[in-house]
């Protein structure tokens, strides 16, 4: 360091606030993220257990957020015909 | 209309209970009636910094366990009348507390007190949420510092989501109070600023506590810093503080401790 950068030394808090304005965009996206997942992982659920009795513990949501498309997965396991059957004539 | 209200941070070690002590006081002090309770079990502080810890007989888990009625265990502070204690458990742990407990505890307080002030744990485990659970506003103590903004953020976050209050579509009323501050160290860059914190947060502020000697002083012996430091810069700070949650409208100040020629010269003051 030259002793002329020395005296030009600006203060820290200048890259302390871009890095927590950084940080903090990417977790508050992250936690909406997750909420989004449980509401939707819910009422998906919701709808399909009017008709099919279906484990809850069978049942994954994912999604992949990329740069241009974000992917929707959704995995529900079904135990038999005989349960949408009965499920739905009643 | 009692006011329940947490004083939190996410962050360990910013000032949390010294906070509750010194508002606690300084609301008392202003004739409300005022009960602090601590809800960090295990390792409870609030007795300590407030200079009662040698008159706790029962706490808030007796309480919540109806082991002790809460007029026992309630600790009348020794310099305000209308200032009371209810300390935290030092031997349980926080699995002691349960929501429907708490909850009883701070409706049967909600009836006999103008303020009640919740000392939540560091951390986001069960202590801290039960301690923001019931509440209607929030201090959320903020040092200038990366990781104590960043975990005011996300308490925020559980302040608007996990609050009984926020799950019945109602809002917490939330402050930031900025605690240790260096004006001059802010002004030469070297420290956040007043506005990076508000702007990052996006939360109104409450008051700035100037870092100082007198917060230690404080607690050595064992008095919220509104009584024995009243004229102090951190003193003043949070009298300040505590009349802005009352509602009154004061110009947002930093007080200094820099003392004129006159104090220099003659103004020792004897600890």
């Amino acid at each position: 360091m030259t002793l002329f950068n020395l005296f030009r030394r600006r203060g820290s808090a200048p890259i302390a606030r871009e890095r927590l304005q950084i940080l903090l965009a990417h977790e508050r996206s992250a936690r909406g993220q997750s909420d989004l997942l449980g509401i939707l992982r819910e009422e998906i659920l919701a709808v399909i257990t009017k008709h099919v009795t279906v484990d809850h513990d069978n049942v994954r949501v994912r999604m992949d957020r990329g740069a241009n498309v974000s992917t929707l997965e959704i995995d529900v396991e079904i135990p038999n015909a005989a349960n949408l059957l009965i499920k739905v004539a009643s | 209309m009692t006011k329940v209200l947490v004083v939190t941070s996410g962050k360990g070690g910013v000032g949390k209970t010294t906070t509750t002590a010194a508002l606690g006081a300084a609301l008392a002090q202003a004739g409300k009636k005022v009960a602090v309770v601590d809800f960090d079990v295990g390792l409870r502080n609030l007795d300590l910094v407030m200079g009662a810890e040698r008159r706790v007989v029962f706490d808030l888990i007796n309480v919540v366990q109806g082991v002790a009625k809460l007029s026992q265990a309630l600790i009348r502070d020794k310099r305000i009348e209308t200032l009371w204690l209810l300390p935290a458990s030092q031997t349980r742990d926080k699995d002691a507390l349960t929501e429907v407990g708490v909850g009883s505890v701070i409706k049967e307080l909600r009836g006999k007190f103008d303020w009640v002030i919740c000392d939540s744990p560091a951390g986001i485990e069960r202590g801290a949420t039960l301690a923001m659970r019931f509440a209607d506003a929030a201090v959320i103590v903020t040092n200038p510092e990366v990781s104590s903004v960043r975990d005011s953020d996300r308490i925020i976050g559980l302040l608007d989501s996990k609050t009984e209050r926020a799950e019945k579509g109602q809002r917490v009323e939330k402050h930031i109070l900025i605690t240790r501050y260096d004006a001059q160290r802010a002004a030469r860059g070297e420290m956040l600023n007043i506005e990076d914190v508000l702007d990052i947060l996006s939360t109104p502020l409450l008051g700035i506590i100037p870092e100082s000697q007198e917060v230690l002083r404080a607690s050595n012996i064992g008095s919220p810093v509104t009584v024995s430091g009243a004229t102090s810069a951190p003193g003043r700070a949070y009298l300040d503080a505590a009349r802005r949650l009352c509602g009154e409208d004061l110009p947002m100040t930093i007080p200094s401790d820099r003392k004129g020629l006159f104090d220099k010269l003659f103004g020792r003051r004897a600890a």
